[in-house]
Parts: C-alpha cells; structure tokens; sequence
C-alpha cells in the first residue's frame, strides 16, 4: 500500500489554495495514498513507442476570423460579483 | 395514464391538430413534478412562470414552422448553464449562481421550442455515479426508492423515468449518461466528442466532457441529438462534419450487421443477471440477422485508472476558477487574498471534488507527471487505439452499460474504489472519444438493465438504427415505474 503523508496532503492543498482541516487532511492522505495504490497498475503497460493522447479527434489549428461580436454586458457580468467599484472588482490586500 | 407517456412525435400530432396546448403539456409536467417529485426529487428548481409564459407564446404561434420538438417540455442537469436561471453543477460554491449567458445546447433547445421546465440534481461539478455526492439532495431510483438513479445525471433519468419530463440532458464524463439511463431504465447517449458544443457545459474534464440526451424511447432521443449537435464556433473541438438525419436512420434493420462483443464486458465484477440480459440481446439480434463475435479489448483492464488520472488531472485546473472572487461562494471575514481563496475553496466544496482536485494536483506535479500524467495518457493512446482495430471489423461493439443494477443508498459510501473500477465499462468509451448508447434490455429483482451499444466516431446514425431495432423488437421501454402511474 503506498501512503502519503499529511505534510504531502498540506503541499498539495496549498498549490491549489484549498484550505484543509488536520482531519480533512489525515482523510485525505489515507484516500489519496489508496488511489495512488490503485492507480499503480498503469505501470503493468508497456508504452514505450506510444505518443500520449491529449485529445479525442485529431484536430489542428482551429481557427476563425477575427472579428468583432457581442459581449457579454458588464453590469450583468458585476451582478455576480460580491464587491465592485466603478466596473471593477474589489479584493482583500493582496500584499 | 400521463401525456406524457406519448412519444414527441404523438405529442406533436395532437398539438398540430389542436387536441392539445403547449401550456396544457407544460402543466402537465410541471404538475407530475409537483406530485413525483416528493418522493423522486429529481429536480433542483423549478422554472414555473417563466416556462407557462413561454408555452402560452408557444400556442400563439402558426402551425406552419413548428419542428418536432415544439412546445414539448424537457429538464437540463444543473451543470448546464441557463441565462437567468439559477445554475449551481449541485455545489455550494455556485448556490446562488445565476448564470447571464445560455449554453449554447440551450439556444439550441430555445430555438426548437422546446420549454425547460427546471433544473436536475446531480453529483457535485459531476464527480460521482450515484447523484449522492451533490450539496443538495439524494435522488431516488423511480423503481425503487431504496435505490439511487446512478450518476453523475442522476436527477435528469429518474425524472424522465419517472414521467416528469420526456426529455432531458445530461453530461458524460465516464457514462454519467450511460450508467443512470440503464439504472433508470431510459435511453442515454453519449455523443462522439465533439458532436455537441459544450459551450456553457460547467468543465470537469474538458477532453472527455460531451453533453448527452435521456429520453424514454431511441426515437425521441435522435430527434433530441438532432437539435442540439453540430459545429459551434464558441467551442473549438466541435466537428465540422456534417450531422445526419438520425430519424431517418431508424430502418428497424439489422440484417449483416457486426457486432463485436469484448469478453472484457462480459467478466470478472459483472452480475450474472445482467450477463444473462447481455446475452439474451445477443440472441436477440441474432434473430433479426445480425452477427456478433467475441472480441478482445486488451487494455481496457487499465481503463479506470487511466480516467481517473486524466479525468482529476483536467478538473483540477478546470475548477481552479472557483476563487471566491468573480462570482460563486466566497468567504466571509477574510484578512487577505490567500485567505479568500483557501476558506473560499474550503467552504464551496464537498468532500468527493476536494479529493478529486487534490489527486489531480499529484497527479500533475513536477514530480510524478511522467510518471503518472503522461502515463495515463500514453495508456489512453492504447485504449483508443484498441477501438480502432475493433471498429475495422465490426460495426457496433456490444456490452452492458453497467455491471450490476442500481446500488441501495449508502451501499457505495463504503468502498470507494470499488465504485470507481465500476467505471470499467463507460469510461473507455469517454477515452477513446467514440460515441455509446444505453437501452432497457431486461429487469433483475425489479431494477432496470442496460445495454451499451458503442459506435464509431460521427456514427450516431448507426447506434440509433441498432438501439432502435432492439427496442422495437422487446418490450422493455413500454415497462414503467409503478410510482410513474401513480401506483
């Protein structure tokens, strides 16, 4: 069984700026060390000469003109928005 | 009785000849919704007067022009977005989130005049097979409440199952159509990606997501597919190809036809029942002349961890957006801005999208993405590639869509990865990119099977001409629910 360690829990979490409880992140290391376990077969496969797949059809430089069209309307963009100010929005101290 | 046990193209005929309004067929819907819905609960909101005063402009409107889903009602999962409406993907990080642009498979639907009566619950942002994992609610199986309608489109099929709606769409990210269809006993597709735009479609996992239809008959689903695929220029991988009259597909002919049936399907973890319903199909399109073989599929057996990896992989940069800043749940009482998106982030998701997120942040780093990342994809290579040998023989390839029936509530809270390798059997189908669909093929102690019929790329026309000809020649879409007629 491969473990993962709560500290490794924490590094993952805080990349993706996810904050953890301790017991959140005690679950997690016992769940996430479960799927890495689980997911050890893939290396039972031989790739060797096999280019990754990164995409279902082979579709290459799709383009369009570039041309002007309608937007999305900010006032009905800032309606979601908790905080604004003059059409821009408002955030906690950054530094 | 309920009209809307009718199929769209009997609805159709008595709205043509005056028999019926759109707002009577609306009602009727929103009413059984009402009704069922106490027990089913399906629906995460209902859109009562915004749907009535769409059908009374509906009635307003000449004959002439109508297409043949005119005026018919239909359900959206809640992770496909709807200007105005409230549209949550069943997490609280978009409870209140009311969206100001239309998917465009809703455009789509608007333009064909069909009436969205609400919003289906589902697991959160997708991630589950059992709709158990939404913020919201469970919902239970129509056939049996002790049940769950399976997932991620949980809420769409019980309500189709149920005759609260005749038609709804759903995603598929690794049979989230496929495997609640079959748990429902409802017909699912999942299209060839690419065949759908899945502009407004809320991302899990961008290279497998495809939006799909659920319908109680294959004939309702391909007149459903026709209004909503086709190339759409805000969503870059959908297909220039031209897309076929499905409706016109459905010959009920089977004759020569190749199917390929991988022994994969048909192994270890699988029910006997639902072996036995498989194999009954088989015999049966035997009988209306068509040819199956046992196959082999090799890597399939890596299939599930493959998804799991690229599917968390794509859902982890993909919800990166939820921030807590722009719009959805943000946290009060913050001092500053790592802060805001740590409690944000903390406090909008549940359980099951945290650990998914979290895998796929290992799976991605610096550290393990050869090994593990680039891994899967390579394995991904194989699996799609193992399609394409198979489809140079063989037309169709047979399987269940599921390998047991619907699970009792609660059973799957207790062996996580045992639910995940049940993917084994729809989520190659999202790897490989190919098209599935799911049909009723028989009944075990009272639950619905399904059988997944799988097709080439942009050969959707040839998986509702087989699904059709095994429906018409079985009964098991004229058996419903008791709870549907009120039993």
């Amino acid at each position: 069984m491969t473990t993962m360690t709560i500290d490794e829990v924490n590094y993952l979490a805080g990349r993706i700026r996810l904050g953890l409880s301790e017991d959140e992140a005690a679950t997690y290391a016992e769940e996430l060390g479960e799927l890495i376990s689980f997911i050890g077969k893939l290396q039972e496969v031989d790739t060797e000469q096999v280019a990754p797949m990164t995409h279902p059809l082979q579709m290459i430089n799709v383009l369009r003109k570039d041309e002007p069209v309608d937007v999305l309307d900010r006032e009905e963009m800032l309606k979601s928005v908790k905080e604004h100010e003059a059409g821009q929005i408002k955030v906690p101290t950054i530094i | 009785m309920t009209l809307l046990n009718k199929t769209a193209v009997e609805l159709q005929s008595l709205l043509h000849n005056r028999e019926l309004t759109v707002k009577e067929l609306t009602e009727e819907s929103l009413a059984r919704i009402a009704k069922l819905d106490e027990s089913v609960q399906a629906f995460l909101s209902t859109n009562e007067s915004e749907a009535l005063a769409q059908a009374q402009a509906l009635d307003q409107q000449p004959l002439e022009g109508r297409g043949p889903l005119f005026g018919l009602p239909i359900g959206l999962k809640d992770n496909i977005v709807t200007k105005g409406i409230t549209t949550t993907a069943a997490s609280k990080m978009l409870a209140n989130f009311v969206p100001v642009y239309d998917a465009t498979v809703v455009e789509k639907l608007r333009e064909a005049g069909m009436v969205i009566v609400g919003k289906l619950n589902m697991d959160e942002f997708a991630m589950g097979s059992t709709t158990e994992t939404s913020a919201f609610k469970k919902t239970y199986n129509p056939w049996n409440l002790d049940h769950v309608p399976g997932g991620s489109s949980g809420g769409s099929a019980a309500a189709v199952a149920a005759g609260e709606v005749p038609f709804a769409l759903g995603s598929d990210t690794g049979g989230s159509v496929r495997q609640p269809a079959a748990f429902c006993g409802v017909v699912g597709m999942k299209p060839t990606y690419g065949r759908v735009s899945r502009f407004g479609l809320i991302a899990y996992a961008s290279s497998l997501d495809q939006v799909g239809t659920i319908t109680q008959n294959v004939e309702d689903n391909a007149m459903l597919l026709q209004a909503i695929a086709g190339l759409d220029p805000k969503d870059s991988m959908t297909s220039p190809q031209e897309v076929p009259d499905y409706k016109a597909a459905l010959t009920g002919d089977v004759k020569g036809l190749k199917i390929g049936v991988p022994k994969e399907y048909l192994g270890e973890g699988v029910s006997e029942e639902v072996k036995k319903a498989v194999q009954e199909a088989l015999q049966k399109f035997e009988s209306l002349g068509a040819e199956w073989e046992e196959i082999s599929l090799p890597h399939l057996h890596y299939a599930a961890e493959a998804y799991y990896v690229i599917a968390t992989s794509e859902a982890t940069s993909n919800l990166a957006r939820f921030d807590g800043i722009r719009y959805g749940y943000s946290a009060e009482g913050v001092h500053d801005l790592e802060e805001l998106y740590a409690r944000s982030r903390a406090e909008g998701f549940g359980r099951e999208v945290k650990k998914r997120i979290l895998f796929g942040t290992y799976a991605l780093g610096a550290e393990h993405h050869k090994d593990v990342f680039v891994k899967a994809q390579k394995v991904r290579a194989l699996i799609a590639q193992d399609f394409a040998q198979a489809f140079e023989k063989y037309d169709v390839i047979i399987g269940p869509s599921s390998a047991t029936t619907a699970y009792k509530i609660g059973e799957t809270n207790k062996d996580p990865l045992a639910l995940y390798a049940n993917d084994v059997l729809t989520v190659p189908v999202n790897l490989a990119g190919v098209p599935a669909i799911s049909v009723p093929c028989g009944f075990a102690d009272g639950l619905p099977v399904g059988l997944q019929i799988i097709g080439k790329h942009f050969d959707e026309a040839t998986l509702y001409r087989v699904a059709h000809a095994f429906e018409q020649a079985t009964d098991f879409h004229t058996q419903t629910p008791a709870i549907r007629e009120g039993k």
